[in-house]
């Protein structure tokens, strides 16, 4: 029989379906609404999600780069590594030659310790730094000077021309230094201050060295790199390193080396501090997260107009209709029922909505993802698409929400004042 | 047959409270009306007697006094009840016919009945009594708005009458038809109080109060002549 077709059981429902029906386009504006403000809220998540994780990758692979400094002693444990400590494992101070100020280092002792820790799990190279003044021509400045032993130079440094110096009258610079100063191969630069009494020494560039990037060991794209020759005869200060860089060779490893490094220099004083970019991969993730959280405010701000223009239609419906609920109700029909009703149709609107909104954040968030991002790599994981049924959640609950004044308005209109309407 | 009040009013008062003095709509008033009785309630506009129609339908309830339909005082009676008793005592019949217009003829029959029953009808009851009233498969098919005065009103008595009510109440049933078609809902109605239905109408056509067995005249909230 068709009756049985007719009305399903939940009678209250299919009053809602086809209110909906009935004010198809109004319905659908509403909807829209809902639809928007999940697709942004979903694809900026995505986006969000996508470039922390593509950043946090990018950053990954220089994350296996460990810095080895002398501890300079912030706070209580100061004294402990000062001069006449005795013993190799020591680091002790030296004046630097450009400036008056007192500096750590490392001595050849630390290093020997610290290659004894590492063992066979990375490679270990010492590093000299300084900055001085230089004069290319007529033009004076300030450098970065790196000094590295001759055979540390193949296993850290690509040149890009030329070669890597091999003797103490020659140099290799980084790209940025040598296009900033005009540098070429030949080319010559003279290093050291003569008005604050220091060796003032002319270098030839023989290299120019392979883009690096940036990175916590060696910022050698902005720095004059020479052999340690050169540099103790610049600076003085042989086998006292400014730091030791650990490059290890398998990224799982890295805390398990920083462990073995701490034990080994560290056990009855604070002889070394060992940096590592974990601190700086969590800013960034951090910062990324912060901006996608202020671009996913800003997304929520349509969610919003969605919520009002749902509230508006779910007010003109329940004006519409205040008939029609008085003629509900004067038959038979309890309040909580007409409550019901108006909620129905919010929830199918915002249900309809949400999922129509899900699907196509899943099109536009790819899109934009693709675009801001540049890679979709990371598009199909867990992190990225749980925004998808986040969003539709945030979309349901305010479709819900904006529902419930005017559901309760419905259910609490007097009968008789109703049936009077027009 | 016993005589059994199905409505009974004892000094019944409703005043409405308005910013410009109270309103005294019903006045102590006193009517009993009996199981099948078909009385009719009559009076010129403002004297009361859409107010009575409410306190009787279960839409209002008095300031004081004492309403009973079928034996339970309304006054002490939530809305939920209220809204009970006008599913299961009472059959409604408007002037403006008052179908939903969201529903077909046979699913506004049908919509007391899931309200009460909490399933669809398949007994046959909604079919026989559209069938009774003379509204056919196909007409049944239609939507209120797709029918004519008459037909509609007609399928709001099936509508009134599917969940088997003690008391049919009619506000003005024939007051929006032409006198041909409100001449063929009365003998409808005249039918149904012959089986035995309570039927209680409230115009202000005498024509359509002669026809009754027992007017109840009502002014300014009195009764003036039962």
């Amino acid at each position: 029989m068709k009756k049985k077709n007719f009305l399903t059981k939940d009678i209250i429902l299919q009053l809602s379906v086809r209110s909906i029906r009935l004010h198809f386009l109004r319905s659908v504006l509403a909807a829209l609404g809902i639809v928007i403000g999940v697709v942004a809220i979903s694809s900026m998540g995505m986006m969000g999600a996508n470039m922390t994780m593509s950043v946090t990758e990018q950053l990954s692979s220089m994350a296996n780069v460990l810095v080895v400094r002398a501890d300079t002693g912030g706070g209580g444990g100061g004294f402990f590594a000062g001069p006449g400590g005795g013993g190799g494992s020591t680091s002790t101070v030296r004046r630097s030659s450009s400036s008056t100020s007192t500096k750590d280092y490392l001595t050849r002792d630390n290093l020997d310790d610290i290659i004894r820790a590492v063992g066979t799990s990375g490679t270990v190279y010492p590093l000299y730094q300084d900055s001085d003044k230089i004069q290319v021509g007529d033009n004076t400045g300030r450098a970065t000077i790196y000094g590295m032993r001759d055979d540390d130079m193949p296993k850290v440094l690509t040149v890009d021309k030329g070669v890597l110096p091999n003797t103490a009258g020659s140099i290799a610079v980084g790209p940025s230094f040598a296009e900033r100063q005009g540098l070429t191969i030949g080319s010559r630069v003279t290093i050291g201050d003569a008005t604050q009494n220091e060796t003032v020494a002319k270098y030839r560039v023989v290299g120019i060295l392979k883009e690096k990037g940036m990175s916590m060991d060696l910022n050698s794209d902005n720095a004059i790199i020479m052999t340690e020759k050169a540099y103790v005869g610049l600076f003085g200060g042989e086998e006292e390193y400014d730091q030791v860089n650990v490059i290890v060779s398998d990224i799982s490893t890295v805390n398990e080396t920083k462990t073995a490094i701490t034990d080994k220099l560290n056990r009855k004083t604070n002889v070394v501090t060992i940096q590592d970019s974990s601190r700086m991969l969590e800013s960034i993730t951090s910062t990324v997260g912060t901006l996608t959280t202020f671009v996913m405010a800003i997304a929520g701000i349509s969610l919003l107009v969605a919520a009002t223009s749902i509230f508006n239609v779910m007010m003109m419906s329940v004006t519409e209709r205040i008939r029609e609920i008085g003629i509900l109700r004067s038959i038979g029909t309890q309040k909580a029922e007409v409550r019901k009703m108006f909620l129905y149709e919010a929830i199918i609107l915002g249900l309809v909505g949400a999922i129509i909104g899900a699907i196509m954040s899943l099109l536009l968030g790819w899109l934009v993802v693709l675009i801001m991002v540049g890679t979709t790599k990371y598009f199909f994981t867990f992190q990225s698409l749980v925004y998808v049924p986040m969003a539709m959640v945030i979309g349901i609950a305010i479709c819900i929400f904006s529902g419930v004044y005017p559901a309760w308005k419905a259910a609490d209109l007097d009968p008789i004042e109703a049936l009077r309407a027009d | 047959m016993q005589q059994t009040a199905v409505i009974e009013l004892n000094d019944v008062s409703k005043i409405y409270p308005l910013p410009s003095g109270d309103v005294l709509a019903l006045d102590h008033m006193s009517i009993c009306i009996n199981r099948g009785e078909f009385v009719a309630i009559m009076g010129p506009s403002g004297s009361g007697k859409s107010t009575l129609l409410n306190q009787i339908g279960g839409l209002d309830v008095p300031t004081s006094g004492v309403l009973k339909i079928t034996g339970k005082n309304i006054r002490k009676m939530s809305d939920t009840e209220l809204t009970d008793l006008r599913l299961n005592a009472i059959g409604y019949i408007f002037q403006k016919f008052n179908l939903i217009p969201l529903l077909t003829a046979y699913e506004n029959v049908e919509y007391p009945y899931i309200l009460k029953h909490r399933e669809n009808d398949t007994t046959g009851r909604v079919s026989r009594l559209l069938a009774d009233v003379g509204i056919d498969r196909k007409m049944a098919k239609h939507k209120p708005a797709e029918l004519s005065g008459g037909q509609q009103q007609r399928v709001a008595i099936a509508r009134a009458l599917v969940n088997d009510p003690d008391i049919l109440l009619c506000d003005e049933p024939t007051g929006n038809l032409d006198t041909k078609t409100g001449g063929q809902i009365m003998d409808m109605l005249k039918d149904l109080h012959r089986q035995g239905r309570t039927i209680v109408i409230v115009t202000h056509d005498p024509l359509i109060g002669k026809q009754a067995e027992r007017i109840i005249q009502i002014r300014d909230g009195r009764v003036a002549e039962a």
